[in-house]
């Protein structure tokens, strides 16, 4: 059922830079950001440039700023986000432009991996399937811990909130962090104090302001800020010798 | 700055932080009681001459109020002015153990007043 017209700016460009263009779309029931975006696509300009795989909240490609906030446009309501009907569209902030709405993760995936965002067995340090399962019972603060942080998706929405990580280029961010969090809880893991030991300092969870703000915004209501306090509590006892 | 250092300073940090809560109380505390009778450089060095007790609350506070200031201000300007390194490093090192010598000078000079 078609409920007016939405007025859409969306950034469009390149790393070398541009600017807003403006799009009228229908307005419909229960339509997503994401559905207007594929409209102005198909039905407007063929050229635009964006994002998605999954359209259900799981893939974690179709992060946008909409009007100023970081959001998941697949599962974010239209009605709930439009201010008189207009949406302001761009990219993701804090990760370079390859075009229009569509940016680079290399660097937020790059610093997963340099926060040792992999599991590494204990029992088969060279990636073999372990003989034995590991039993984990699920009523273990590790194994709470370790949960509470698993179903990130991978968005981006926290990194482009995160003003630390606009202001200190190299900071690993509350993605990589919350997800060395759930290792460092992970009771096969093996790799425990060589993750402790990169993810601590300047670049790291040191750096975080606990402003929270990738708390609040998270759309898998992950807590990144309480896994990076997580982390922060782990190696201050851990210079004392104690393991916690 | 190596990681392990940064843990170093984050503790360094919390620790003085802690233990500053409580000095700052206390310094507050002693100058009411020390002005209730006029405040006279007299009454104080009154309290303070040949005190080890007095002088080594303070020299510890000086310390950990030059660790602790130089630690807050070093991530200041790495964030805000981008003054990151081992040579920025090295200065805010400096300044912070300055800044507590000259507190622990000034304590020493009231002990032996
Ligand atoms: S809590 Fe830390 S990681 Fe999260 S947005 Fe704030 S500074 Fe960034
Ligand atoms: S923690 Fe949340 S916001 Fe950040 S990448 Fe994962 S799912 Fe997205
Ligand atoms: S398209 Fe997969 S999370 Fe939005």
């Amino acid at each position: 059922m078609e409920q007016g017209t939405l007025r859409v700016s969306v950034w469009r460009g390149d790393a070398a830079g541009g600017a807003p263009q403006f799009y009228e779309v229908p307005a419909r029931a229960n339509q997503t950001v994401l559905d207007v975006v594929t409209h102005i696509q198909r039905e407007i300009d063929p050229s635009l440039a964006y994002r998605f795989a999954c359209r259900v909240g799981m893939c974690g490609s179709c992060a946008m700023e909409v009007n100023g906030r970081a959001r998941w446009t697949c599962r974010t309501h239209v009605k709930k986000v439009a201010q008189d009907g207009t949406l302001e569209l761009r990219p993701l902030a804090n990760l370079p432009v390859i075009r229009d709405l569509a940016t680079d993760m290399a660097p937020f995936f790059d610093k997963w991996a340099r926060a040792r965002g992999t599991f590494q067995p204990k029992d088969a340090p060279d990636g073999a399937v372990p003989a034995e399962f590991h039993i984990v019972p699920p009523a273990t603060p590790k194994r709470q811990a370790a949960d509470a942080g698993i179903e990130c998706i991978g968005c981006g929405v926290c990194y482009a909130s995160c003003d630390i990580v606009a202001w200190n280029p190299e900071y690993l961010g509350p993605a990589a962090l919350n997800r060395a969090w759930t290792l460092v809880n992970d009771v096969r893991d093996g790799a425990r104090q060589e993750r402790l030991a990169v993810v601590a300092g300047d670049a790291g969870c040191h750096a975080c302001h606990s402003t929270q703000s990738c708390t609040e915004r998270c759309p898998k209501g992950i807590d990144p800020s309480g896994a990076i306090a997580g982390l922060k509590r782990t190696l201050f006892w851990n210079v004392f010798g104690v393991s916690r | 700055m190596s990681t392990r250092g940064g843990t170093h300073l984050w503790v360094a940090q919390r620790v003085t932080a802690m233990f500053l809560a409580v000095a700052v109380l206390v310094h507050l505390a002693t100058i009411l009681v020390a002005v209730r009778g006029g405040l006279s450089a007299a009454e104080i060095l009154g309290r303070t001459r040949g005190s080890a007790a007095w002088l080594a609350f303070y020299a510890v506070f000086a310390l950990a109020a030059g660790l602790h200031g130089a630690i807050g201000l070093r991530g200041i300007a790495a964030e805000w002015l981008g003054w990151r390194g081992r040579g920025f490093d090295a200065a805010w090192l400096t300044i912070g153990l300055l800044t507590a010598i000259f507190g622990i000078y000034a304590a020493l000079g009231l002990y032996a007043a």
